[in-house]
């Protein structure tokens, strides 16, 4: 798996974002730096603007106001083509579980022997060996979300956006795909993720960003966002999650 | 299994252009229903094609229709049954010459239980005009074809004003004479029809002659080249040498052999 | 209509007993409405699916327009074509009228509609769910559609097979461009009105439990092939 590793530690940063409808701020961010490597997770509750800024970041959704910079240059094409994003729910194309991974690997242009050695790296990491020709329909949902995840490896990318990838699962789906996400991370992808679970930002997270009402109230060093929250916001959040 | 789809339908395609290449001299024979419903072309046509190589395409229209199509070029030859019309077409000059080919003659057929009295009698005019007192059905093709023009004449020397009863008693269908002939089966009307058409229809049901002989009946079959002066592209030697062979020894013949059941449909009657 | 049964059963031996001219029909039939229904989805397909996910001024009015010409009345269609083809008309020279290609022409003006409404309705359900993901994999919006076209394809089986079902069973269109001339251009449709009007209701009625015999076959066959395909295609890939 060494061509997944990407050697620079990229730096995403926001700068007034602001996205708004109806005249009402769904995403305020003035200023948001994710750099170095490691990863990133999002936490807080349900409308806080986790998603928004997730496709924020990716490109999917372009703000009203401000931009995202990508080292310093605002996010064009080309920086966006090393980008992957997996989503809460996983939509897999209507093919075989090899052809949702070839359908990318085509797409750059990679001659066919060198795309069958890629698949085949690429279904060992997910745990999918033998399910090469199965239909990706019929997949059961921790399985459908690596083969998600590993689509979105195979763009080799840079930074690897994850939109609540196991919200729906099981634990130790869950486990697996926590593994997966920790050897993207270990091989130096940005990861970059959304999640309700505190337990799952405490195993993953080397930094924490807490929003609330579209805003970010506090971004720190995990530990110091889990253990010591300043914001009421972040202690109040944490708070309930750890009583749930 | 996709491409075996694809494969198969560009098959069935290939063999299509086969059949368009590989195509004999041909000419379009612009015709009314009653000579092919009767039968009549299906008969006479194979021994035409097989003397000259020339198949005959034949479009089976109203009167009406096949002159209109003949005005447009569709055709090489008109075989119709509407000696105004037919005059008319070559006057203006869309047509060389018109030949009488054949003729037969029509019918008054009605419902068998027959309420308006005619049966049995030889004078159309007549029997028109009871069926208009009687207010009886009436269905009429109302097309504009030669059979539909015929029976407008006959209407003429009525006191009866059919068309102002359209919807009522008189029914226009717009169609095929034998459609027209199903119509009035399952209304019980009366109809007029070639003798041909009739003789050869399937469906006649509850429906028999009740008028037929008289002179005003007379149904005169005509023939003529479309002019090349007006549509270049009309295959002119191939259908004169049709229309040579309608009206000569060979096809008058073949005209006064076709029988159905025993009895003969068209009567030659070329010069 | 007594005897209808023995015409009835004297017309369904022909059939079974392979007559030659009755097959040639029947085998025409399937050549005009096949090759038919193959071009309308070169055509309607990439347009309908242009048109789930295309957004400009008047897509809405396009999409209405196309949903009303699935309507479109075969006689009206036959006519049209008719005067296009006429030697009269502007396309006359090509001299295609009275041929099964006028047949094939008229026949993809009614069915290109169909096909494309219904790609249209498919392809932007599907366009739904995989826009995002799409858009994150980089493929842009109008690239998507071969994508989309792909993953509709069963979808789209039976958006081809109700095609198919207006082609074969019209009569309409077919009757006016083609002609109904015998060996030419007469398929089952026209004989089926050519032997209603000589009467032969009994034949007729043979003749049409053949064209629905040939419709439910057509269908079976596209069917099981295009759920076979589905099979293979993932063992392949």
């Amino acid at each position: 798996m060494r061509d997944l590793v990407s050697d620079m530690a990229s730096c995403l940063s926001v700068g007034g974002v602001r996205i708004t409808r109806k005249g009402k701020a769904l995403l305020d961010v003035p200023s948001l730096n994710l750099d170095g490597p490691g990863s990133t997770l999002i936490l807080g509750p349900n409308g806080a603007g986790k998603s928004l800024l997730l496709r924020c970041l990716h490109g999917l959704i372009v703000p009203d106001r401000g931009q995202v910079m990508q080292d310093g240059v605002p996010l064009n094409a080309e920086r966006k083509a090393r980008q992957g994003m997996v989503f809460q729910q996983p939509v897999l194309l209507r093919r075989s579980v090899a052809a949702n991974l070839d359908f990318v690997l085509k797409r750059q242009g990679l001659p066919r022997s060198e795309r069958k050695t890629r698949i085949q790296n690429l279904l060992t990491e997910g745990g999918l060996d033998g399910k090469a020709r199965q239909s990706a329909r019929s997949l059961s949902g921790g399985e459908a979300q690596r083969l998600a995840i590993l689509r979105a490896l195979a763009l080799n990318p840079e930074t690897l956006f994850l939109d609540e990838p196991t919200s729906a699962l099981d634990p130790s789906a869950t486990q697996m795909i926590e593994r997966m996400v920790q050897r993207a991370s270990s091989r130096g992808v940005r990861i970059v993720m959304v999640t309700h679970d505190i337990g799952q930002a405490r195993r993953l997270a080397a930094d924490i960003v807490m929003m609330q009402g579209g805003r970010v109230v506090e971004h720190g060093a995990a530990q110091q966002v889990l253990d010591a929250p300043e914001s009421d916001a972040a202690r109040r959040y944490l708070a309930g999650g750890l009583v749930t | 299994m996709i491409r075996n789809i694809v494969q198969a339908t560009l098959i069935a395609v290939g063999l299509t252009a086969t059949e368009a290449s590989a195509e004999a001299p041909f000419i379009v024979v612009q015709s009314t229903t009653s000579t092919q419903n009767s039968g009549l072309l299906d008969y006479i046509l194979p021994g035409f094609e097989a003397e000259t190589g020339i198949d005959v395409r034949v479009v089976a229209v109203g009167t009406g229709q096949a002159i209109r199509n003949a005005i447009n070029g569709d055709g090489d030859v008109l075989l119709v049954h509407s000696k105004p019309a037919e005059e008319k077409f070559v006057a203006d000059g869309w047509g060389v010459q018109r030949f009488d080919v054949m003729y037969n003659d029509f019918v008054l057929v009605g419902p068998k239980s027959d309420p308006a009295q005619v049966k049995g009698g030889t004078d159309i005019v007549a029997a028109l005009t009871a069926v208009a007192e009687a207010e009886a059905p009436f269905a009429s093709r109302g097309d504009d074809s030669g059979t539909h023009k015929a029976e407008m004449r006959l209407w003429d020397a009525t006191a009866a004003e059919p068309t102002a009863a359209s919807g009522t008693w008189y029914r226009e269908t717009g169609s095929g004479m034998g459609a027209t002939l199903n119509v009035a089966n399952g209304m019980g009307a009366y109809v007029l029809t070639d003798r041909a058409t009739w003789q050869s229809f399937g469906n006649k049901d509850n429906l028999e002659v009740l008028v037929e002989g008289d002179p005003r009946l007379f149904n005169q079959y005509g023939v003529i080249l479309v002019n090349a002066e007006k549509h270049p592209h009309v295959r002119a030697a191939a259908g004169q040498r049709f229309i040579d062979w309608l009206i000569g020894p060979h096809g008058q013949e073949a005209i006064a052999s076709y029988k159905l059941d025993g009895q003969q449909l068209f009567f030659p009657n070329a010069d | 209509m007594q005897n209808f049964a023995t015409e009835f059963n004297a017309a369904m031996a022909l059939i079974l007993n392979g007559d030659a001219e009755l097959w040639a029909i029947v085998l025409l039939s399937l050549k005009v409405s096949l090759f038919a229904v193959l071009i309308s989805a070169l055509i309607g397909m990439p347009l309908g699916a242009a048109l789930a996910v295309a957004r400009f001024p008047g897509r809405r009015v396009l999409i209405v327009l196309m949903n009303a010409l699935m309507g479109l009345p075969p006689v009206v269609v036959g006519l049209l074509v008719y005067l296009m083809l006429s030697r009269s008309g502007p396309l006359g020279v090509l001299e295609l009228l009275y041929t099964p290609t006028a047949m094939i022409i008229a026949q993809v003006v009614l069915v290109t509609p169909i096909i494309a409404a219904l790609t249209r309705q498919v392809i932007e359900m599907l366009a739904e769910e995989y826009s995002e993901q799409l858009r994150s994999l980089g493929v842009s919006r109008l690239s998507s559609v071969p994508v989309l076209l792909w993953d509709a394809r069963l979808a789209l089986v039976t958006a081809l097979l109700a095609g198919f079902g207006r082609a074969i069973a019209e009569v309409g269109a077919v009757i006016i461009v083609g002609g109904n001339i015998n060996h030419v251009t007469r398929v089952m449709t026209t004989t089926i009105a050519l032997e209603t009007s000589k009467g032969n209701l009994a034949l007729a009625l043979a003749l049409g439990a053949i064209l629905i015999g040939i419709a439910v076959a057509v269908t079976a066959m596209v069917s099981t092939l295009s759920l076979r395909a589905e099979q293979e295609g993932l063992r392949h890939a």
